[in-house]
């Protein structure tokens, strides 16, 4: 099950300037290709959609395939206009949203 | 008859059966074939270009369920020069899509790092989509030690 997820912002930034930004939530990604012990198949259930929003506007989106390896991990660039807050959204196949939010400050 | 979540689950459980069990009679893994398929459905028949676009991926990765790989795409990511996405496809997984990513001018740079699964030896395949419609691809081969999809 998805935990609370990990993600690295810088504290503050200069306007404009263009810092990195990681994410990572736990999530065993179930491809769909496995069996079980009995030789079913594990049904699928990964995250399909991540993104990462700044003040309302996108920053960044990534549509996920079984292809990515479990607890997935983003590291991306954001540009930095002036203060406010970062929303990151994890969307899970079985319709569950996991959210997470950081602030930053422009000095 | 009362719907209970009991028998909503049920349904569930026996819709998602249903799926499986087709798909398995699909071939187990995609092909190169596929893969240039899909780049073109992403493109639209373009042919990409070369160039521009940087996969950064290990040679050899030991474990085939964590291999990192990287994009950057030289751009201004301003006006005309934008990249809209990236996608990444591997031509010898079960399925060749990856995962694509969207980027907008607020991304600073088109740049993204993420953790895939390889399932053998094969190729990572990425192709940039440019706002004014041209696209660029790089390639690069991961040798794998241990695949990464399970038996």
């Amino acid at each position: 099950m998805a935990s609370k997820p990990r993600i690295k912002v810088p504290k503050s930034a200069s306007a404009g300037e263009v810092i990195t930004i990681k994410t990572l939530i736990s999530h065993e990604m179930e491809s769909g290709q496995r069996k079980d012990k009995d030789g079913n198949p594990i049904p699928r259930k990964i995250i399909n959609k991540f993104t990462c929003a700044f003040e309302g506007q996108t920053v960044f989106e990534c549509d996920l395939d079984p292809a990515i390896s479990a607890n997935p991990y983003f590291e991306f660039n954001a540009k930095v206009p002036a203060s406010g807050t970062f929303k990151f959204t994890w969307l899970d196949d079985d319709g569950s949203v996991y959210e997470a939010e950081e602030p930053i400050e422009v000095k | 008859m009362k719907l209970t979540r009991r028998h909503v689950l049920g349904l569930t459980v026996g819709a998602a059966a249903f799926a499986v069990a087709g798909a398995r009679i699909t071939p187990a893994l995609a092909s190169v074939e596929d893969t240039d398929k899909s780049i073109m459905d992403f493109t639209g028949g373009v042919a990409p270009g070369e160039g521009k676009i940087t996969l950064t991926a290990p040679e050899i990765a030991e474990n085939g369920n964590t291999v990192p790989i990287s994009v950057s795409v030289e751009s201004a990511m301003e006006g005309d020069d934008l990249v809209e996405s990236v996608i990444i496809f591997a031509d010898g997984n079960p399925s060749p899509a990856v995962a694509t990513f969207h980027f907008t001018e607020m991304s600073g740079a088109a740049l993204a790092t993420t953790r895939m699964r390889l399932a053998k030896t094969q190729n990572v395949v990425a192709v940039a989509k440019m706002k004014d419609g041209s696209f660029f691809m790089d390639k690069k081969q991961v040798k794998v030690t241990i695949g990464g999809c399970g038996g």
